[in-house]
């Protein structure tokens, strides 16, 4: 494994290494940590995420499953009830609905069902998202979907460092979570390595990636780097953007959000899931709730548009860009601030 | 155009390649075939050499058993269980499941097999939350190895299957036995369960009530199979088809699968034919889908008449064991009535207890939203309740 060669570990890591990383120290620390999926053994999973675990840790620990997703989910559920602590790999986000029923009907319900008494201490880890240039089946934002079902935590990295800390937050947890990670980023390096501190982070916890006093875009996942490349550009603008990165949108950070938003005034959501019945309108909505007298203009929101995922030739007309970002950012009703006498 | 070589054409066969040796047929279909009859053990020359303790004990189950369907049953027209399926006329496959299994194994009811669950050491009253409607499960499952009533067909299987698994990579002696409809094995997570457990040669039961119908629908319309049981070839794992209602028979076989799980020798499926001899539910109508006559053919094969017959035959059935036997069962009737017969004390604050290990700051928003709703109420201003609360008082008899 890369990440215990000692010349490759000062190397920062890409986001795909981090999770190795992550699952392998969970495995490590855990005994009762166990790896299932397709292709997660000899193969080390078709983005290389199980690379080396089977070979660490043997087969019943790392294991390759039959290729059935409910089948998946629903034997990790009763090995989960058994004591175990298992991380399934979806391999990717549309191949995942076929383990809907067992998630919504058991995985969601089994803590509450039986007040207590069995709990689902899962990790279910879904690729998701587009601009990989990936055929039909291979770039939905299926978040969505997730958190219409109470019970279940859903959590996302935008960063390598996230990637790990929040891997291993999930595994520890002894909810359900929905491990979602943006597959445009695998390949994405930051300044993690794996020498460096090794942190759980904490879920639930949102994170301010960019201070600004003009707006402040939410986002999460494959939509930061985005976001963060727009707030670079909209200086040019004279708008000196915030950017939250949310980390987990189940449970969801309300203070972090609404702290930033009470501070400049103006809101937008940025995400690729579509817009209608996305988690945009739910997070628009929480901050009108909750900051009503603090908005300078209505929250608003750059998502993908209300279609079936488009074929790859076609994606980037789909997906939340720099320019429509900050041609949303423009229409935040600036001249306000004039007739108003409030101008920055 | 180029035609096709047809069969028995002059070119040589020979000359075109078959598969590459690496294919070959994994396992030989015919030890794993299930008889082609029910397998009886009543009425048929080894009965006489059934034993009596085990004959007596499963009686006195079947006995209490149908008078536990009896007693849920009239529960529901007294408005004191939501629903009640059923499990009159498939009391054998309900006792004998459990009493094949050991204490250390685990058992995973569907929602007709509360019975099962009873007969396991549940407490009645806790088998029944479910269908009372006061929470969805009861009781602790890890106390009886008793895994929550499923109610999506053929869900549970995939647990059995992963618990079962689970035990033997800890080294634990563990089985699981589940339990299913005919209509559920037309669902994936029959077949996925089935395939999972023949590729880990988990240490599984299934037994696959057939009772005939799913809610209307008949097996003809299920299933084009030459039997359930004729499913589990394909998995690699052998078949059992066995008389459902007679209770000796269901014991054996299933005491059988569960010692061959056990020693490591994998899954099985095991087919009991039986018949639900109520409806669905007591909200369904079976007129409207079978005829009194068929139901009557079943009563003929009624599984405690069956097993009374051999009884009387070897002089077991003494009027001092009937009498006790009825007397066990009418006290646990008039227990369960009694008891069913008290409101349960319901504290709706539960609803946001266990939601999370640790309740996220939206739920405890909306738990302070219904903590203050339920003073307004106690305080005496009902008009403050939700509609939810007052259609539920409402609906209190």
């Amino acid at each position: 494994m890369t990440t215990t060669a000692p010349e490759t570990a000062r190397k920062p890591a890409t986001m795909a290494q981090a999770l190795t990383r992550a699952l392998h120290d969970a495995m490590a620390a855990d005994p009762t940590v166990h790896v299932m999926g397709e292709d997660v053994g000899t193969l080390g999973g078709v983005f290389r995420v199980t690379d080396g675990l089977t070979e660490k840790f043997g087969e019943d620990r790392c294991s390759d499953t039959p290729l059935a997703e409910a089948g998946i989910l629903g034997t990790a559920v009763g090995m989960a009830m058994y004591g175990l602590r298992p991380v399934v790999e979806m391999q990717f986000d549309a191949f995942a609905y076929p383990a809907f029923e067992q998630l919504i009907s058991h995985v969601a319900r089994m803590r509450n069902r039986t007040r207590g008494a069995l709990q689902m201490p899962l990790t279910i880890r879904v690729p998701y998202g587009g601009g990989i240039g990936g055929v039909e089946h291979h770039s939905d934002s299926s978040e969505a979907y997730y958190l219409a079902t109470p019970g279940i935590q859903v959590v996302t990295p935008a960063t390598v460092a996230d990637a790990y800390g929040l891997l291993r937050a999930a595994i520890a947890s002894d909810d359900p979570v929905v491990f979602l990670e943006p597959k445009r980023l695998y390949w994405s390096k930051d300044d993690w390595s794996p020498d460096a501190p090794t942190e759980v982070a904490p879920i639930g916890r949102a994170e301010v990636r960019r201070r600004g006093t003009s707006a402040t875009l939410i986002t999460y996942g494959p939509s930061l780097p985005v976001c963060m490349e727009a707030a670079e550009a909209a200086r040019a603008e004279g708008w000196d953007l915030e950017v939250v990165d949310l980390r987990s949108l189940m449970p969801f950070d309300d203070d972090t959000v609404c702290a930033s938003v009470r501070r400049t005034g103006r809101a937008v959501v940025v995400h690729e899931s579509n817009g209608f019945g996305g988690p945009g309108g739910e997070i628009a909505a929480r901050i009108t709730e909750r900051c009503f007298h603090h908005l300078e203009a209505p929250v608003l929101r750059v998502a993908g548009f209300d279609i079936p995922y488009p074929p790859p030739m076609l994606e980037r007309h789909h997906l939340p860009g720099v320019d429509r970002i900050l041609d949303t950012v423009a229409r935040l009703q600036w001249e306000s601030d004039w007739t108003e006498g409030r101008g920055a | 155009m180029t035609v096709l070589e047809q069969p028995g054409s002059s070119r040589n066969k020979s000359d075109l390649p078959g598969p590459p040796p690496a294919w070959r047929p994994r396992v030989d279909p015919a030890p794993l075939l299930p008889d082609a009859e029910p397998y009886r053990l009543l009425g048929t020359d080894a009965a006489p050499r059934l034993d009596p303790g085990l004959l007596k004990r499963l009686y006195a189950q079947l006995v209490r058993g149908r008078r536990y369907n009896a007693q849920a049953t009239a529960l529901t027209r007294q408005g004191r269980l939501a629903v009640y399926p059923s499990s009159t006329g498939q009391e054998a496959c309900q006792v004998a499941a459990a009493l094949a299994l050991e204490d250390r194994d685990w058992l995973f009811p569907s929602y007709r097999d509360t019975l099962a669950a009873v007969a396991r050491g549940l407490d009645p009253v806790q088998a029944l939350t479910l269908l009372r409607g006061d929470w969805h499960t009861g009781y602790d499952p890890h106390e009886h190895r008793i895994a929550p009533l499923c109610t999506p067909l053929a869900t549970q299987l995939p647990h059995a299957v992963g618990l079962a698994h689970a035990a033997r990579l800890k080294g634990d002696d563990v089985v699981a036995l589940a339990m299913v409809g005919d209509g559920g094995t037309s669902e994936g997570d029959f077949h996925e369960a089935l395939n999972f457990a023949a590729v880990w040669q988990a240490p599984v039961v299934f037994l696959v009530q057939n009772n005939g119908f799913a809610i209307s629908v008949p097996l003809a319309k299920q299933t084009a199979a030459p039997s359930l049981a004729h499913k589990a070839v394909g998995y690699g794992m052998p078949g059992r088809l066995v008389d459902g209602n007679d209770a000796p028979a269901m014991h054996k076989v299933l005491t059988e699968a569960v010692e061959r799980a056990r020693s490591g020798g994998g899954p099985t499926l095991v087919e009991a034919v039986t018949y639900r001899i109520e409806a669905h539910t007591n909200a369904d109508d079976a007129t409207r889908y079978r005829t009194d006559s068929e139901v009557e053919t079943w009563r003929a094969h009624d599984p405690i008449a069956l097993l009374e017959r051999e009884l009387a035959d070897r002089d077991l059935l003494t009027d001092e064991f009937v009498h006790a036997t009825r007397d066990g069962a009418e006290e646990l009737a008039a227990a369960l009535r009694d008891r069913m017969n008290a409101d349960p004390q319901l504290d709706p604050m539960d609803l946001f207890t266990h939601v999370f290990a640790e309740q996220t700051s939206q739920l405890r928003e909306q738990a302070a939203q219904l903590r203050a709703e339920l003073d307004a109420e106690a305080a005496g201003h009902p008009e403050n309740a939700t509609g939810a609360d007052r259609s539920a008082q409402e609906a209190r008899p």
